[in-house]
């Protein structure tokens, strides 16, 4: 339980720390450490497997790519002057209200889970080998997994077209 | 100490999904608002696997496998065209960006 | 069929005029319509000999022509039926329209090819309606044709409708007949929810049987509102005002339709439904009432009248005043039977004076003329015979007619009006004289014509192709007289031919009454009740010598005050001023018509409905729509704020009030 207690804190507070900065540079390593404490969690729910992609797809690629791209752009820190003085929730606009709604949406859900009351404890030990997830794969999930194999390709050619140069006339 | 129940993932699951939710509205930089739905991501993933646990199957790992290929295509594509919006404007704040308005 | 023929010739006569008028000669047109008439004439004088073949009892000819409506059980056709009554009106409305014709043809003259064939086509056209209206076996034909007529009326009236006098005298005719019409109307469709039926025959076998006071109630306001329809087809009071103003339109249009023929369908419509009147004693002593009235009170007015074809407008609405009283004392036959003889010499007297006008190039101004009858001497002893004819001389048409209606409403009883219809009397023959003494005798006061400010307008004021020598034709005033000296010429052949048969008629016509033989051929008409008179051979000689003294009495009085002495009519017009100003602005009816009924719905119209309810009501309403629409709108659009970050907060409310929604059930 202490695990389970350390990691979700570890989670949650990168998250927030996530939204709070102002350097996306930090936003990404942030982001990192809180995949890596997910991961941990799903160590903690008998996923081994899921841990592992999560730290090589999420943390290792996805990450990397977004890294990149802030270096690329060498995006400009935000604007200070407003920020500073006034609270995430008392923004202007649509982030007061986004944010509030944010807020509303936690307090629904957990009233959704009060309400469900679920009985909450684990059962048996779960299915949890990289056999049985390949088994399944292949198998059941199959047209998916070929499926899914056309959207990378698609996304990867959407990519390299829409960040190409345009040839100026 | 008991082990965690459901209800525990459940819970630190939808502070994360409010989180990366709040993020898409409060920030001002297009990046970080991407990063924020990776966040959202991330939490139902968590949802998914620990039902998958509750109810004894590997259903629930398999679709956080394909959740995740998919955020990964979402990913790139959405950071190309954000470096073309860059391009155009030379910023990174959403609300530049309002020509398709009244 | 033989019947069908008789309407239908005119009706072809009116197709053939009104498409080709313009490209035929007037010669052409002329012979066409005076052929459909006489044609028409001829084959109801055939119809007519076949019918008096039949047994008395049953003198009757139907002639379905096809059915017209078929409802459910409800049927009707458009019949025709042939009986007695209808026999006389057929051969009236032929014969005396085929003379008017031919006048027409040589009165009309100066107008262009196409007007001519206008005239003309609306002349037949009326003389087919006519006839379908007398011939007419049911209720839904006879108003086919009545409503039929009151359109040519308005035609014919606003014929030179350049003139707004005219064409306003044409709106007038119309919408006047038109209220009395909406009575007709109204009587007749509580025949059909009383009777289930509209056909002549069927309604009168139905109420036969029944007593009149069995059948108060609805059959009283039944026929009541069919008399409102004849008021103002019939120029009766309250709705005679538009008769005097028809006098615009054409003279022989006067003389058909206002005097011979439209003006007589009221009567013929309640001849026609003699049984149905007779039980409702209430509405004939209305009607004989209101006969009675018009009667005198037309008389009055036509004493005064200076216009030539005014006096003959008002003894017009005078003499059907008396048919009424017929009608209203019961005596039917003795109705139709003055219908018949008036019809001759009302027309005498209206072609007459179109003569006198026609010779006098447009001047109707009693004032004006005089000594007439050296220069137009078929005209004056035409006239003459007329004149005489209306005022009940004996031996003349008139007297036999007038006699009978008077002699008739003695011995019903009705004292009272026996006494106002022998005033009556002497005031036709006082007025008529009068008009024979200032328009043809005397000096001639044609010479004042320049001076004079008023005169009537016989001709339009416009014809723009006219290029006749030596000032013949009207100019912008109307007024136009051949130099003084020239010789006037008397009525042309074909006006002269009208003139001279009619006067026969005038006086031979009322032989045919002698020993009661019209009341006899007309009794199945009336059949199976007519009106019961206890014949008192004593009496009777005594009012009819009543009846002859109050004529010449007429007469004379006539004599002196017009002829031997004009300067004591002057002094008695300025004694009596203030009733001389009353008669000769008719009681002042139009202004009070124009002041209490006119005014109100004109303002009404205009400030009420017009302003009120559809600028301020339904275009505020219409306008209010768009303009709300519009403001929407305008209002919503600003939610396009093309703010992405504003997109997706309206979803995740959208989520989270759906999420809430489903939590709370």
């Amino acid at each position: 339980m202490t695990f389970f207690y350390f990691f979700a804190a570890v989670a949650v507070l990168a998250s927030l720390l996530v939204i709070a900065q102002r350097n996306p540079i930090y936003s990404v390593l942030l982001l990192i450490a809180s995949f890596g404490a997910l991961s941990g969690l799903y160590v903690l729910l008998d996923a081994p497997f899921v841990a592992v992609i999560q730290i090589i797809v999420y943390a290792g690629a996805i990450m990397v790519l977004f890294l990149f791209v802030v270096m690329l752009l060498n995006a400009p820190h935000e604007e200070t002057e407003h920020d500073e003085r006034v609270h995430p929730l008392l923004r202007p606009g649509p982030m007061r209200f986004g944010g509030l709604l944010a807020v509303a949406l936690v307090l629904e859900l957990v009233w959704a889970l009060v309400k469900a009351n679920e009985s909450g404890r684990f059962g048996s030990a779960a299915v949890s080998s990289v056999a049985t997830i390949g088994r399944l794969l292949f198998t059941d999930y199959a047209f998916a997994f070929e499926v899914t194999s056309v959207l990378i390709l698609a996304a990867m050619v959407g990519a390299v077209v829409l960040a190409r140069r345009e040839e100026w006339r | 100490m008991p082990s965690p129940s459901l209800n525990d993932y459940l819970v630190l699951s939808a502070i994360l999904f409010a989180i990366g939710v709040a993020g898409v509205f409060v920030r001002r930089n297009v990046i970080t608002i991407l990063l924020s739905i990776e966040i959202m991501l991330n939490a139902v993933n968590l949802t998914f696997v620990a039902f998958g646990r509750a109810l004894g199957s590997a259903d629930g790992q398999i679709i956080v496998f394909f959740v995740m290929t998919v955020a990964a295509a979402e990913a790139a594509v959405g950071l190309a065209i954000v470096i073309n919006l860059f391009r155009h404007k030379e910023s990174l704040n959403p609300d530049t960006f309002t020509e398709l308005r009244w | 069929m033989l019947l069908l023929l008789i309407p239908l010739l005119p009706f072809l006569g009116f197709l053939i005029e009104a498409s080709f008028g313009r490209r035929i000669s007037r010669s052409v047109s002329g012979a066409v319509a005076c052929g459909a008439m006489i044609a028409s004439f001829i084959v109801s004088a055939v119809a007519v000999a076949n019918l008096v073949r039949f047994d008395p009892d049953a003198r009757a000819i139907v002639a379905p022509i096809f059915t017209w409506i078929s409802s459910g059980d409800f049927h009707i056709g458009f019949t025709l039926r042939l009986d007695p009554l209808s026999a006389v009106m057929i051969l009236v409305v032929t014969g005396i329209g085929s003379l008017i014709h031919i006048y027409s043809t040589a009165y009309m003259h100066d107008e262009r090819e196409s007007e001519y064939a206008r005239y003309f086509s609306y002349l037949n056209l009326f003389a087919a309606f006519m006839l379908v209206l007398v011939l007419g076996a049911n209720f839904l034909v006879l108003f086919l044709g009545w409503e039929g007529v009151g359109l040519c009326s308005y035609l014919l009236v606003g014929f030179w409708y350049q003139k707004k006098s005219a064409s306003d005298a044409g709106k007038k005719a119309f919408i006047v007949n038109r209220i009395g019409d909406w009575g007709f109307v109204l009587g007749i469709l509580g025949l059909f929810v009383r009777f289930g039926t509209l056909d002549f025959q069927q309604i009168a076998r139905a109420i036969a049987p029944l007593s009149p006071e069995a059948t108060f109630g609805t059959i009283s306001l039944i026929t009541l509102l069919l008399f409102v329809g004849a008021t103002g087809k019939s120029a009766q009071i309250p709705l005679y005002v538009w008769l005097p103003d028809a006098m615009e339109g054409p003279t022989p249009v006067s003389a058909l339709i206002h005097a011979a023929t439209m003006v007589t369908a009221g009567v013929y419509m309640i001849g026609r439904n003699a049984v149905l009147f007779s039980h409702a004693p209430e509405t004939l002593t209305i009607v004989a009432i209101i006969g009675c009235a018009t009667a005198f009170f037309a008389g009055t007015i036509g004493l005064v009248q200076n216009d030539i074809k005014r006096v003959l407008a008002y003894s017009t609405v005078s003499q059907l005043g008396y048919m009424f009283l017929a009608m209203g004392v019961g005596a039917y036959a003795a109705g139709v039977f003055h219908l018949y003889t008036h019809a001759f010499f009302k027309a005498l007297l209206f072609l007459g004076s179109g003569a006198v006008i026609h010779a006098l190039h447009g001047e109707q101004d009693l004032r004006n003329m005089g000594g007439l009858k050296k220069d137009l001497p078929i005209t004056y002893w035409t006239f003459v015979i007329g004149a005489v004819a209306i005022s009940g001389v004996p031996g003349f048409a008139g007297f036999f007619s007038k006699d009978e209606i008077l002699a008739k409403t003695y011995t019903s009883g009705h004292t009272l009006l026996w006494v106002v219809g022998l005033l009556t009397a002497l005031l036709t023959a006082t007025y008529m004289f009068r008009l024979v003494f200032m328009a043809f005798h005397g000096p001639s006061r044609a010479a004042s014509v320049s001076q004079a400010g008023d005169h009537g307008d016989a001709h339009p004021p416009a014809h723009p192709e006219e290029e006749e020598p030596a000032a013949r034709h009207a100019d912008a005033r109307g007024t136009e007289h051949a130099a003084p000296g020239t010789h006037l010429h008397d009525a042309p052949p074909a006006m002269a031919l009208a003139l001279i048969v009619l006067a026969i008629g005038s006086v031979v016509a009322g032989y045919a009454g002698i020993g009661g033989r019209f009341e006899h051929f007309l009794e199945p008409a009336f059949s199976p009740q007519t009106a019961e008179v206890v014949a008192d051979n004593g009496s009777e000689a005594m009012l009819m010598i009543v009846s002859i003294v109050v004529a010449f009495a007429g007469i004379g009085i006539a004599t002196y005050y017009f002829l031997k002495n004009t300067r004591a009519a002057s002094a008695m017009a300025a004694r009596f001023a203030g009733v001389r100003l009353l008669l000769q602005n008719k009681y002042y009816v139009d202004e009070i018509y124009d002041a209490t009924v006119v005014q109100p719905i004109r303002i009404t119209s205009e400030s009420g409905l017009w302003k009120g309810v559809d600028v301020g009501v339904i275009d505020r309403i219409v306008n209010g729509v768009g303009r709300t629409v519009s403001g929407a709108s305008g209002t919503l659009r600003r939610m396009q704020t093309g703010s992405v970050r504003a997109y997706a907060a309206s979803l995740l409310f959208g989520v989270v009030l759906i999420l809430g929604y489903y939590l709370w059930r």
